[in-house]
C-alpha cells in the first residue's frame, strides 16, 4: 500500500482497531503505562475514538525506562540528543519494532526519492555513527537513511569540518544522476552552508534531493526559517529539491515529510492531533500542542505522545501535492513559562 | 590595587560606603518612610500596573506598619544590629523590598542583593527608592542603603558577607548551604528563609453551610493563594485535608466553585498543561496510595490519596495541581509534620483548635496559621522567628 493513500475515513477506522490493539499491548506489558492508564480510569478493553486514547508525554522517556517486552529481548536502545545538561529520553527497541521502523521509513522516503538507491552524500561525520550501543538520535538517523543509499560518503571530517575535496569529487562523478543528500538541519546549516558561503565556493547538487530534520530550535535562533533555508542552500550548491521533515526519537521511523507545498504529512503509519491547553482537539488552522501517532511502538509505550511543540492543522486529503492524510506546519517549541515563586527553582543561582 | 575594582556590581540605589550606624527598630524617620513610599508606588502609573508592587505598597503604609510596632513594644531598648546583607529570590521580582523593609524596620543598614533576572518591577521599586532617598529628609537613611545587582559570585557574597552583622538568605537548601559556608564574623546573624512545605484544613459542614457570596469570597481567596504563585510559593498549598462529615459533597461544592474562579481568571499556558500532565503521569507510577483522580479541563487536578506517607513533603503540585485527603480527625495528620511544614491555612474550623493541634503534639513544624485567602500575606513574623527582633539587640539595663 502506498505511504499516502489513506483517506480520512478509512483511516479513522482502521486507527480506532489498530492503536486500540496497541494500547491493549502496553497496558498488559509496561508497568508503568498501565499505572498510568488506570489513575486516568482509561479502559482499554472499550471501544475509544483516536482522540480519546490516553497519551504520553516525551518527557516520561526521559525520567522512566519504559518496556513493553522483556528487557532480554531488547536490540538497540535510543537516545535522544539532549542538549547539554539535560537528561536524554531512552527508547527500547526490540527487533521486530527496529524491523518495522526501518522498512517504513525506506516506504515515506522513497515516496519522495523513488524507489531506485542513489548515490549518497552524508552531511555530517562518520563518527556519528560508531558508539554502536546507545543510539544517538543523530547516528541513528544516520543509520537509518544510509541504508537508501549506495556509495554512502560523509560531507565532513571527525572535527566537522567540511572535506571538500571529498564532496567535490562525489559531485563530479554523479553530475549526470539523482544524488540523495541526507542530514541534520543544524549540522547542514553550519558545518555545510556557512562553510560553503564563508569559502566562496559553488558546488553543483542541482540533481541533489536533500531530505533534513532535527528541530529548528537553534536556527530560529538565529532567525533562519524554512524558507530562508531553502533559499541560501540554493545559492551555495544550486539544490532544487529539499525537504524537511519532522519526527521523533520516540516514533522513529514513521516521519512526516514535508511536501513540495511545504507541508508536513501524515503517512498511513502516522497520524497527528493539535490539542489546546485543555487537551481538547483544535479546530483546523488552530495553533495547538502536537500530539503525534504512530502505528510501530511494539517494545515501549510511544504509539500516542504529546510532544513539547505547537503545530496547526492546515488540511486533510487535500493537499495540492495529491498525497491523502493530515497535512500540517509546526511552529516550534511550546513558550517555556516564566517562573513565579519562591521554592528551590532558584538553588542554582541563588 | 584592591581587588574590589574588579567586581561586576551594579549599585541601582546608594554607594559602595555603607554607613553601619544602627537605629532603634520602628524609627520614626523609618516608618515615615516606609508609608511616603506606599504613596510614592501607590502614585507611581508604572508601578500601578503590578499587583505584587501594589501589595507591597499596601504592606508598608502607615496603619500597617504601626501595628506592627504595637505588637513589638514589650518595653526593652533595642538597637539595629549593623548592618544587613540580604540575598534575596532571583526568581521573584518583589521579595527584595520585604527584606529591605525587614531590615530598616529593624533599625539596621542594609545592603539587598536585588534579584539577576530582570524584572520590571525591581526597577521600578529601585528607581522610586533611589529618588525619594535623593530629598535630604532621608539623607540618613540614604547612607544606610544600597541595593546591588550582580550575576551569581561567591567572591562577592563572600566579601559582603565577610563585613555584615546580618544577613537574611532567601533561597532553596543548595543556595542557603553554599552561602553558608562563606565566612562571617562571629556575632553575625543569619536568618535563612529555606524551601517550606504548606498545606490547608477545610471542614466539610462548614463549607456546606456557606452562602454563595461567602462561597465566592473563599474561591478567591484560594486562587490567591494557590495559582497567583502557581503554587510555587513556600506558603502556597499542595495538600488540602478534609475533616468533617458529607466530604464527597463539600468537595464537590468547593472545587466547582474554585474552577469558575479559575477558570476565568487563570491563564493556563501549554507549558504548564503538559507539566501538571506529566506530574500525574509520574505520580501515578511512584505512588501507591491515590485512591482518586480528578480532572477539572485541566485548570485543577486533584489526586486524592488514602493514606499520608511520612514524606507527604514530597507530594508538591504546580500551577493547579492539589493532594486530597480525607481525615477523620485533625490528629491523624500529626504525624507528617516536620520542620519542613510552614503555613497552615483554613476555612471552618477554630483557629484555637489549630493551635492546640500544634502544641498538643509537641509539632516540629508549622510556623502559620491563617484564614484561606492570606497564605501569601507577609508578615514581621515569618518561618516562626519575629524578623525586627531577630535583627536588633537589646540593651539590657538593671
Amino acid at each position: 500500500m502506498p505511504p499516502f493513500s489513506l483517506s480520512k475515513s478509512e483511516k479513522t477506522e482502521l486507527y480506532a482497531d489498530a492503536l486500540s490493539g496497541l494500547t491493549q499491548h502496553h497496558y498488559s506489558n509496561c508497568p508503568q503505562y498501565n499505572k498510568i492508564l488506570k489513575i486516568l480510569g482509561f479502559d482499554p478493553t472499550i471501544k475509544h475514538a483516536v482522540e480519546d486514547m490516553p497519551f504520553i508525554p516525551v518527557r516520561l522517556f526521559k525520567d522512566y525506562e519504559l518496556l513493553s517486552v522483556e528487557r532480554s529481548k531488547i536490540v538497540k536502545t535510543m537516545a535522544s540528543s539532549g542538549t547539554t545538561g539535560q537528561s536524554v529520553s531512552r527508547i527500547f527497541l526490540d527487533r521486530i519494532t527496529a524491523a518495522n521502523q526501518a522498512k517504513v521509513l525506506v516506504k515515506i522516503i522513497s515516496n519522495f526519492t523513488g524507489t531506485k538507491r542513489l548515490p549518497m552524500l552524508i552531511i555530517d561525520t562518520k563518527s556519528a555513527i560508531k558508539e554502536r550501543n546507545l543510539f544517538s538520535a543523530r547516528g541513528a538517523g544516520i543509520l537509518g537513511f544510509s541504508m537508501l543509499g549506495y556509495d554512502v560518503t560523509y560531507a565532513l571530517d571527525e572535527d566537522m569540518q567540511l572535506d571538500f575535496d571529498a564532496v567535490d569529487v562525489f559531485c563530479n562523478k554523479y553530475k549526470n544522476e539523482n544524488i540523495l543528500l541526507f542530514g541534520f538541519t543544524y549540522m547542514i546549516w553550519e558545518f555545510f552552508y556557512k562553510e560553503l558561503a564563508e569559502l566562496g565556493k559553488q558546488i553543483t547538487l542541482e540533481n541533489g534531493i536533500l531530505i533534513h530534520g532535527g528541530g529548528w530550535k537553534k536556527l530560529s535562533e538565529q532567525a533562519v526559517d524554512n524558507d530562508t533555508f531553502k533559499r541560501l542552500l540554493k545559492n551555495v550548491c544550486r539544490i532544487n529539491r529539499v525537504f524537511n521533515y519532522y519526527g521523533m526519537v520516540e516514533q522513529t521511523g514513521s516521519i512526516f515529510m514535508e511536501c513540495e507545498d511545504g507541508y508536513l504529512h501524515s503517512s498511513i503509519f502516522s497520524d497527528v492531533i493539535m490539542r489546546r491547553t485543555d487537551f481538547s482537539v483544535c479546530d483546523m488552522h488552530e495553533a495547538g500542542l502536537v500530539q503525534l501517532v504512530s502505528l510501530l511502538p511494539l517494545s515501549y509505550p510511544g504509539h500516542i505522545i504529546l510532544s513539547e511543540d505547537i503545530g496547526e492543522i492546515i488540511g486533510e486529503d487535500d493537499c495540492s501535492c495529491g498525497r491523502l492524510g493530515k497535512y500540517f506546519k509546526v511552529h516550534g517549541r511550546m513558550k517555556s513559562a516564566e517562573l513565579r515563586g519562591c521554592s528551590d527553582a532558584y538553588a542554582s543561582r541563588i | 590595587m584592591h581587588m574590589l575594582q574588579e567586581y561586576n556590581i551594579t549599585y541601582l540605589v546608594g554607594f559602595k560606603k555603607v554607613s553601619k550606624h544602627p537605629l532603634v527598630p520602628y524609627d520614626a524617620q523609618v516608618c515615615e518612610f516606609l508609608n511616603d513610599l506606599s504613596s510614592e508606588l501607590r502614585s507611581c502609573t508604572e508601578a500601578v500596573e503590578y499587583p505584587d508592587i501594589m501589595t507591597f505598597a499596601f504592606w508598608c503604609r502607615k496603619a500597617n506598619i504601626a501595628k506592627y510596632r504595637k505588637d513589638f513594644e514589650d518595653g526593652r531598648t533595642r538597637l539595629g544590629l549593623g548592618l544587613v546583607f540580604h540575598i534575596t529570590p532571583s526568581n521573584v521580582p518583589v521579595s527584595f523590598a520585604y527584606s529591605f523593609a525587614f531590615g530598616l524596620l529593624s533599625g539596621n543598614a542594609n545592603i539587598v542583593r536585588v534579584p539577576s533576572k530582570p524584572f520590571p518591577q525591581t526597577d521600578v521599586i529601585c528607581r522610586v527608592i533611589k529618588r525619594m532617598l535623593d530629598n535630604d529628609k532621608y539623607s540618613e537613611i540614604k547612607s544606610m542603603t544600597a541595593f546591588v545587582k550582580y550575576d551569581q559570585d561567591d567572591e562577592i557574597n563572600g566579601m559582603f558577607s565577610a563585613n555584615c552583622n546580618a544577613r537574611i538568605i532567601w533561597g532553596g537548601n543548595v543556595a542557603i548551604e553554599s552561602i553558608r559556608k562563606l565566612p562571617i564574623q562571629e556575632r553575625c546573624v543569619d536568618i535563612a528563609f529555606s524551601d517550606r512545605y504548606s498545606f490547608c484544613i477545610v471542614d466539610s459542614q462548614s463549607l456546606l453551610e456557606l452562602d454563595d457570596a461567602g462561597l465566592e469570597q473563599l474561591a478567591e481567596g484560594f486562587y490567591n493563594d494557590t495559582y497567583l504563585m502557581d503554587q510555587n510559593a513556600c506558603s502556597s498549598p499542595h495538600l488540602i485535608v478534609w475533616l468533617g462529615e458529607r466530604i464527597e459533597i463539600a468537595k464537590e461544592k468547593f472545587w466547582s466553585a474554585i474552577y469558575s474562579t479559575v477558570s476565568e481568571k487563570y491563564n493556563l499556558v501549554e507549558v504548564n498543561a503538559v507539566a501538571k500532565y506529566t506530574l500525574l503521569c509520574k505520580d501515578s507510577i511512584e505512588l501507591d496510595n491515590i485512591s482518586s483522580f480528578d480532572n477539572h479541563h485541566n485548570f485543577i487536578y486533584r489526586v486524592g490519596i488514602n493514606e499520608l506517607p511520612d514524606n507527604t513533603d514530597e507530594l508538591r503540585g504546580k500551577c493547579g495541581y492539589f493532594y486530597e485527603y480525607d481525615a477523620s480527625d485533625i490528629s491523624d495528620i500529626a504525624h507528617i509534620i516536620n520542620p519542613k511544614y510552614q503555613t497552615l491555612t483554613y476555612f471552618g474550623v477554630a483557629r484555637s483548635s489549630l493551635l492546640d493541634f500544634v502544641v498538643r503534639n509537641r509539632l516540629s513544624g508549622i510556623d502559620r496559621i491563617v484564614p484561606i485567602g492570606r497564605a501569601l500575606d507577609i508578615d514581621v513574623v515569618w518561618d516562626g522567628f519575629d524578623i525586627v527582633k531577630s535583627l536588633s539587640r537589646i540593651i539590657d539595663v538593671k
